[in-house]
C-alpha cells in the first residue's frame, strides 16, 4: 500500500463527548485512497461527508480509529505537526471559494508558500502566475480576488490548493454554487490536475453527473460508507 | 508583495488597509487619547519645573540654623526633695540674633560633601532705614556676592543699577526705593536694633516681584552685615544648593547627623507647595491611565471586531498550512500598528497644541506664561507607551484567532 494517500480504519467521530447530548456522526469508517484516484463523496445533507472530510484534511479528529496521510500515521500527532502536514500534503477547495478578498488572485495563490516560507519570494510570484495561468486566469492575477466571478474565484481557489502541490486535494461540493458551465469547467480542472500531476481527489458533491465522472463513488449514509467503491 | 516584509507584516498591513474605515477611527481615537498625554505632560511638566524654578531661584535647597535657646529649670538643690520642682513655671527664653558655633568649619563639611553644589554664609537680622523724615523696618541681609548669586538669582532681578555690593553697598527693592525717594548712588542710613549704624550707597535696585519683598528686603555685604548686626566674625545660617532637588530632605538629614547644626529642605520649608506638586503628579499619572486604557480598550474592541469578519479567512490560512502562531502575530501586529500609527498622529497634533499654547497663552505683558521644554523623550515614551499599549491589547483578540477551529472558523 506504498501509494496509499488516505487511509482510515475504523474511524468514529462524536461531538459533545461525555454530554448527555453526545452524538456520533462517524460510525466507523474504512477507507483507502491511492495516489492518483479521483473519488466522490456522495450523501444526503447531515450524513457525515463533510466531517468525513475535515477528519482526513487533519482539520478535526477522529474519536477513535486511526488514519494516515501519505503513509504518516496522524492520530499521535500534536497540532503544530499537523498543521506542517496539512500544509505540505493537502489542498482545499471549499464550497465557497473562500479566498482573502484584500489580495490579489495571484498573492492568494502564493499565500501557503508564503505561509510557509515566511517572506516573498520570486519563485512564488512565478508559480502562482504558472498555476493561474493553467486555470486560466492569466489576465486577471493583478485583480482583488473580491473582484472577481464566482467560477473565477474558484478556478484561483483551485490554483491555491495546488501551490504546494500536495499528493491530496480535498473539494468540499466546489460547484455547489456555480452554474452548469462554470461547474463544469471546474471539474475540468480538477480532473485535469489528478491526471497530469496523479493527485489524488475526494471530491464532495449533490451531482449524480458530476459523480458519474470520477473514477470511484463513495456513499456516506447515517455516518457509514454504505457504497465503499463503486468503480467507473 | 513587499519581499523585505514576513508573511505576518503582510497579512496584517492588508487586513488593516481594508478595513480602512475602521482603522481611521481607531488610530484617529488612539491619536487623541496620546495629544491628550502628551500636551497634558508637557504642560505639567513645564508648570512645576517653573514652580521649582521660581521657588529655587529665591531661596537655597538646604538652610542651616543656629540652635533655639531652650530655657530649662534648674534641678533641686542638693538633698532637696525632687517634689520642690512640681510647681516650676518655665518662661520661653527670647530668641536672639547668635551665630552658627563654629560655622566655617560646618561650612567646609559640607563643601566637602559629593552632593553638595554651593555652600553661602549668611548673616540676616532687622534693622531701620532712615532717608531725610521718612524711615522703614527692614530685613537685612548679608551676602558673599560670589556665592550667593550662584543660589538666588538676584542679578536677573535688578532694575536699576548693579549687584555691586562693596562694604558700603546696598542693594534695595523697587517698592522701598520708591517710598524713600531713592536711586542707584544715593546714600542711605542704616541702623540695628543693638546700635550698630552705617551710611550706605544704593548700589542697585531689584524688582522680586512681590511688593511685601520689595518693601523689606535689602542686601549687602557679608562683612557690613556681621559689623551692623553685632555679628562680628559670625553667620546667622549658612545655604547650600544641592545637585539633586529632591534629595534635599535626605542630604538635610545627613548634614544634620555630621555637623549637628539643624538643617531644613526645601522641601520641608515649602512642604504645602511639595504637597500641590505632589498632587498634580498624582492627578496627571491618573489621567493619563485612564485615557491610555480608554485607548487599550478602543483597539481591543476594533480588533475583536476584526477577528469575527475575518474568522473565515483565519480558518482558511489555518487549513493552509499557516500555525497558530503566525495568525497570533498577525493580530498582535494590528495592535502594535494601531498604537504606533496613533501616537504618531497623536504626538504631531500634541505637538502643535504645544507650539500654539506657547504662542496664544502669554501674560498681559506679552512674555510667556512659562517656558515649555517640548522634549523628545516625552515623544519617544508616547510612541514605545502607545505602541506597547497597542500590543498588549490585541493580545486577546489574537490568542482568540489563533485558538479558532479551521472547521467552525470555513463554516462561518
Amino acid at each position: 500500500m506504498d501509494d496509499a494517500v488516505v487511509h482510515l480504519r475504523g474511524v468514529h467521530k462524536s461531538f459533545n463527548v461525555g454530554l448527555p447530548n453526545e452524538t456520533e456522526v462517524l460510525h466507523g469508517i474504512d477507507l483507502l485512497l491511492r495516489r492518483g484516484e479521483f473519488c466522490a463523496v456522495m450523501g444526503p445533507s447531515g450524513s457525515g461527508k463533510s466531517t468525513l472530510l475535515n477528519i482526513v484534511g487533519l482539520l478535526d479528529r477522529p474519536t477513535s480509529g486511526t488514519l494516515s496521510i501519505c503513509g504518516e500515521e496522524t492520530t499521535a500527532l500534536d497540532d503544530r505537526a499537523l498543521t506542517r502536514l496539512r500544509g505540505h500534503s493537502i489542498g482545499f477547495v471549499f464550497q465557497h471559494h473562500c479566498l482573502m478578498p484584500a489580495f490579489t488572485a495571484q498573492e492568494n495563490v502564493m499565500m501557503p508558500l508564503l505561509g510557509e516560507a515566511g517572506f516573498p519570494n520570486d519563485a512564488m510570484a512565478t508559480r502562482a502566475a504558472q498555476l493561474l495561468d493553467s486555470v486560466g486566469l492569466t489576465k486577471w492575477r493583478d485583480n482583488l480576488a473580491g473582484e472577481m466571478s464566482g467560477g473565477q474565484q474558484q478556478r484561483v481557489a483551485v490554483a491555491r490548493a495546488l501551490a504546494m502541490s500536495p499528493p491530496l486535494l480535498l473539494a468540499d461540493e466546489p460547484t455547489g454554487n456555480l452554474d452548469t458551465k462554470s461547474a463544469d469547467a471546474v471539474f475540468e480542472l480538477l480532473r485535469s490536475v489528478n491526471r497530469e500531476h496523479g493527485t489524488a481527489i475526494l471530491f464532495v458533491t449533490h451531482n449524480e453527473a458530476l459523480a458519474t465522472r470520477c473514477d470511484r463513488i463513495i456513499k456516506v449514509v447515517d455516518g457509514l460508507l454504505v457504497d465503499p467503491g463503486s468503480v467507473h | 508583495m513587499n519581499p523585505w516584509l514576513p508573511f505576518e507584516w503582510i497579512v496584517a498591513l492588508r487586513f488593516l488597509r481594508e478595513g480602512r474605515v475602521q482603522t481611521l477611527f481607531i488610530v484617529s481615537g488612539i491619536a487623541i487619547g496620546v495629544a491628550v498625554i502628551v500636551f497634558m505632560s508637557a504642560l505639567l511638566t513645564g508648570l512645576q519645573a517653573n514652580f521649582v524654578h521660581r521657588v529655587l531661584t529665591a531661596q537655597a535647597h538646604i538652610q542651616l540654623l543656629p540652635p533655639k535657646e531652650v530655657a530649662r529649670a534648674l534641678g533641686p538643690p542638693p538633698g532637696a526633695s525632687p517634689d520642690t520642682l512640681e510647681g516650676a513655671a518655665v518662661q520661653a527664653p527670647l530668641q536672639r540674633l547668635k551665630s552658627i558655633d563654629q560655622w566655617q568649619a560646618v561650612a567646609t563639611e559640607i563643601r566637602a560633601m559629593p552632593e553638595v553644589l554651593v555652600v553661602s554664609p549668611e548673616a540676616t537680622g532687622s534693622a531701620l532705614v532712615v532717608r531725610g523724615d521718612a524711615s522703614r523696618a527692614i530685613t537685612l541681609i548679608g551676602v558673599d556676592p560670589e556665592l550667593y548669586f550662584r543660589i538666588v538669582a538676584l542679578p536677573d532681578d535688578i532694575v536699576h543699577g548693579s549687584t555691586r555690593l562693596t562694604n558700603s553697598d546696598i542693594l534695595v527693592g523697587t517698592e522701598l526705593a520708591s517710598d524713600l525717594g531713592l536711586s542707584v548712588g544715593d546714600k542711605l542710613r542704616v541702623s540695628s536694633a543693638n546700635g550698630g549704624a552705617n551710611t550706605l550707597t544704593v548700589a542697585g535696585i531689584f524688582d522680586l516681584g512681590n511688593k511685601g519683598a520689595n518693601q523689606r528686603t535689602t542686601y549687602v555685604a557679608l562683612h557690613t552685615a556681621q559689623s551692623l548686626l553685632g555679628l562680628t566674625g559670625g553667620v546667622s545660617s549658612i545655604d547650600v544648593t544641592i545637585k539633586d532637588i529632591y534629595a534635599a530632605e535626605t542630604v538635610a538629614r545627613r548634614i544634620t547627623a555630621a555637623t549637628g547644626v539643624e538643617a531644613d529642605s526645601w522641601i520641608t520649608t515649602n512642604a504645602q507647595f511639595f504637597s500641590a506638586v505632589q498632587a498634580q503628579t498624582t492627578a496627571n499619572t491618573t489621567i493619563r491611565f485612564f485615557v491610555g486604557l480608554s485607548v487599550a480598550f478602543g483597539i481591543a474592541s476594533v480588533l475583536v471586531v476584526s477577528v469575527v469578519q475575518k474568522s473565515r479567512e483565519i480558518g482558511i490560512l489555518r487549513a493552509m498550512g499557516v500555525s497558530r502562531g503566525q495568525v497570533l502575530r498577525v493580530f498582535l501586529l494590528q495592535g502594535g500598528l494601531l498604537g504606533l500609527a496613533g501616537s504618531i498622529g497623536g504626538s504631531a497634533i500634541g505637538m502643535l497644541a504645544l507650539v500654539l499654547w506657547q504662542r496664544y497663552a502669554r501674560n498681559p505683558d506679552g512674555t510667556p506664561l512659562f517656558a515649555l521644554a517640548i522634549e523628545p523623550g516625552l515623544v519617544i515614551a508616547a510612541l514605545l507607551l502607545a505602541t506597547l499599549t497597542g500590543l498588549v491589547a490585541a493580545f486577546a483578540p489574537a490568542l482568540r484567532a489563533a485558538r479558532l477551529d479551521p472547521v467552525v472558523a470555513i463554516r462561518g
